[in-house]
């Protein structure tokens, strides 16, 4: 060997014992959808089949928040704060010590490479538990009134971009505020929220508190319009959330929706050159750049581009694209075919309209869906790429020529998720960030979580906070 | 390439038009690529290059011709029961020590590994440039083909960088075409990031042949966002002028775990091209021996006991 080459390092798969079948978790138990009806989950890396998993029907979910509604009025509602914290406790501690178990699960079913799920995905969710259990008993002081009273029966229909750490994201504050859970995961990643139920097992979890109901979007909205559901917490697509938004218009129920984005990545002529290129590539490569509130829109002044550029590109030429469960890989599979071809087709658009594509020399994979990661410049707001979510490693590179236009152009969106600035001025930081509207702002940094934190966006990007206080006030009906 | 003429203006204008790093986001690159998983093959190459890319040192007080001549012996067979195992870069020691180290290296067969000398009042710097002068012109006198300089750190703290940039200058226009300079930045005592890749540029400009980061006499020394600040800078410098400067990481390093971090930094910031002794070097005396018994367990698939590897 001649040059530094990475042998493989992959992460054996020895840990994760998957079942041959799924059932759905009802009432704290595995049972099957009526007529035993099924779909399989595969490997998006390889497109072997995994598993066979519970094809819920209306009539599951009907038993599903009947479950809810008991343990809600016989047990949870009526336990104790502190009790209630000494489950989520519980629960977050499994979830460290079965971390390795959960991320390759996860890497597995969703495609994303094991560096992540093993340093982010699992350590957050974890977090998101800790977080939220010592908020049980202090709910008092969350902001909503002395007295604050949970919704009751909750349903979360969840997305395949960040399986177990959404889940974390819903369950977690629902459980802490005294709610009951029916959840939905993805129908391409539904194997952690089936390992989460037996997490929750462990943990002696009362029946019925959490129920994990597997499908399609016809069991989403199974659970979206069920008339004994008093609150709707949804994460994904905007087309979706608009659905959710008109079907229980009128009714009780209240909603919270984290919908697309498009985040402008702000790069002023002062930056922190190299800290920068990292924060670019974090914004849109990680996660397969199937993050709402990826930076996919690099704004950069027009006096640095063809340095950032330079530097950009030859970063880029050392991402390692391949088996997501090799440690040293930084791009996994995208998730599904056809979110394969949804990337493909936006991004064809950018061709069509004049702008050009670029990408390093890479090998895919034979077997699998893959994307090389890849940049467009030339791009102007007129270019669909500009526009509309793409939920794939594509960034589309604009400029601009004051901090003025930056700030016309980053707003010039139906969405308004995120965003990022960066600069080594500090009052430039905090104007930009003034004037912006989206719902998160990273200064010098991007793709940066934490459960204090609230999340969530402006316009089309969604309604309500998910995490922190605000977050949290979601879950709870005040009395002020 | 004239970036600067040595005027303090010319100085403070040319390393005003360097990026400004963020502190937080090269930690954080530098600890992403600490996470990279090397095995089997390339774990193998990793040891042999890293054992390559060594100054075997020896900077104490207690510093006697006995011991100086057995660490030159290790440095040409570092591994007496295994010919495979490559020699080290260079021996590293103190003026007065560089004679004995040149001949029994020639003694032991390491005819091409040179020594270093580390000179200019090192480690403090701490004394008038006619000393820093004779301290050089002797070491080089008495066989020293590489230069390991400090900078003037009070200098460059008080903002005086014309002198510590005309003192590299000076330093190297005796070295010439005898002898490396590599010029110690002591990194410990810059503290700031940004201070790091200006000391970085500013050697560079003045003539350094490989910046160094530290002199292994204070702590924190060689770490990663340090390197990786320096790399940065190497990089960026063969693009603007076309000269390749090499990294010198010394003290703290100790591990063969630590060197393997090393080399990916390496790898994945200046790229690989940097990859090899005349590029990089390692400062270090312990590490010598984890990499030997790291590289007889790849050989043998067990832990050998320390007592199959030789003292020094």
């Amino acid at each position: 060997m001649m040059t530094f080459e990475y042998a493989p390092a992959p992460e054996s798969t020895a840990i994760v014992k998957i079942k041959s079948e799924y059932g759905l978790f009802i009432n704290g138990k595995f049972v099957p959808a009526k007529g035993g009806k099924t779909f399989t989950t595969i490997n998006p890396a390889t497109e072997e089949t995994l598993t066979k998993v519970a094809f819920a029907a209306p009539s599951d979910v009907d038993k599903a928040v009947a479950a809810a509604r008991t343990a809600y009025s016989k047990v949870w509602s009526k336990m104790p704060a502190a009790e209630r914290g000494k489950y989520l406790f519980r629960i977050a501690r499994i979830l460290q010590e079965r971390a390795r178990e959960f991320a390759v699960l996860e890497t597995m079913d969703n495609g994303k490479p094991i560096r992540e799920t093993r340093d982010i995905d699992i350590p957050l969710a974890a977090a998101h538990f800790f977080y939220h259990a010592g908020w049980a008993d202090k709910l008092e002081h969350a902001g909503v009134g002395s007295s604050p009273k949970p919704h009751g029966v909750v349903g979360q229909v969840i997305p395949w971009n960040f399986p177990l750490l959404m889940l974390s994201w819903k369950i977690a504050p629902a459980l802490a505020t005294g709610n009951t859970v029916v959840l939905k995961p993805a129908e391409t990643t539904p194997l952690t929220a089936l390992l989460f139920a037996e997490v929750c097992q462990q943990a002696d979890l009362p029946a019925g508190v959490v129920n994990i109901v597997t499908g399609d979007g016809s069991t989403g909205s199974a659970i979206v319009n069920h008339p004994d559901i008093d609150k709707i917490a949804f994460t994904g697509s905007t087309a979706v959330g608009k659905g959710i938004a008109r079907a229980i218009a009128g009714t009780k129920k209240s909603a919270t929706l984290e919908l697309g984005g498009k985040g402008a990545n702000i790069v002023f002529e002062d930056a922190p050159i190299d800290e920068t290129v990292e924060g670019i590539i974090s914004g849109i490569f990680f996660n397969q750049g199937h993050v709402c509130c990826a930076g996919s829109r690099l704004l950069v002044q027009e006096n640095i581009q063809d340095e950032l550029l330079e530097k950009l590109k030859r970063r880029i030429s050392q991402i390692r694209v391949g088996n997501p469960l090799d440690k040293n890989t930084d791009l996994g599979a995208i998730n599904s075919a056809a979110q394969l071809a949804k990337i493909h087709e936006i991004s064809n658009s950018g061709d069509v309209e004049g702008a050009e594509r670029w990408s390093p020399q890479c090998d895919l994979p034979g077997k699998g869906f893959w994307f090389p990661p890849t940049i467009f410049t030339g791009v102007t707001q007129a270019h669909r790429i500009a526009q509309e979510e793409i939920f794939g490693p594509v960034l589309s590179v604009l400029t601009f020529r004051t901090p003025q236009e930056a700030i016309e152009k980053a707003n010039n969106t139906p969405f308004g998720l995120s965003a990022g600035i960066w600069t080594d001025k500090g009052s430039r930081i905090l104007w930009t960030a003034k004037h912006l509207k989206a719902g998160v702002i990273w200064a010098n940094t991007f793709n940066k979580f934490d459960p204090a934190s609230p999340f969530g966006g402006y316009k089309e990007s969604g309604w309500g906070r998910e995490g922190g206080r605000h977050g949290l006030a979601a879950y709870l009906k005040g009395n002020h | 390439m004239h970036l600067i003429d040595g005027s303090a203006s010319s100085i403070k204008s040319f390393l005003k038009t360097l990026s400004p790093v963020d502190q937080v986001g090269a930690e954080a690159r530098a600890a992403m690529l600490g996470t990279r998983s090397i095995k089997t093959s390339s774990k193998s190459w990793a040891i042999d290059m890293a054992i390559s890319m060594i100054d075997l040192t020896t900077l104490e007080g207690a510093d006697t011709a006995g011991k100086v001549k057995a660490i030159c012996n290790k440095a040409v067979r570092p591994d007496p029961s295994d010919p495979t195992v490559p020699h080290v870069g260079a021996i590293c020691v103190y003026n007065d020590m560089v004679e004995i180290a040149r001949k029994q290296l020639d003694a032991a067969g390491g005819h091409e590994i040179p020594v270093a000398a580390v000179s200019t009042a090192f480690p403090s710097g701490r004394a008038s440039l006619e000393v820093k002068e004779r301290d050089t012109k002797d070491a080089i006198a008495h066989g020293a083909t590489e230069i390991d300089m400090v900078i003037d750190r009070g200098a460059f703290l008080s903002g005086d960088l014309e002198k510590v940039f005309s003192e590299i200058q000076f330093i190297k226009s005796i070295c010439g075409d005898r002898a490396h300079l590599k010029v110690i930045l002591e990194t410990g005592e810059l503290v700031t990031l940004d201070n790091v890749r200006k000391a970085s540029y500013l050697a560079m400009a003045a003539g350094a042949d490989f910046i160094k980061t530290s002199t292994g006499k204070v702590t924190p020394a060689a770490t990663a966002p340090v390197v990786l600040v320096m790399l940065e800078a190497v990089r960026d410098w063969y693009a603007m002028t076309g000269v390749k400067i090499g990294v010198k990481p010394a003290g703290g390093i100790r591990t063969t775990k630590d060197a393997i971090k090393q080399l990916v930094l390496v790898n994945e910031t200046a790229g690989p091209e940097w990859l090899n002794p005349q590029l990089f070097r390692i400062g270090a005396s312990a590490l010598l021996n984890d990499l030997l018994m790291q590289r007889m367990k790849l050989r043998d698939g067990h832990y050998a006991s320390p007592n199959y590897v030789t003292l020094d």
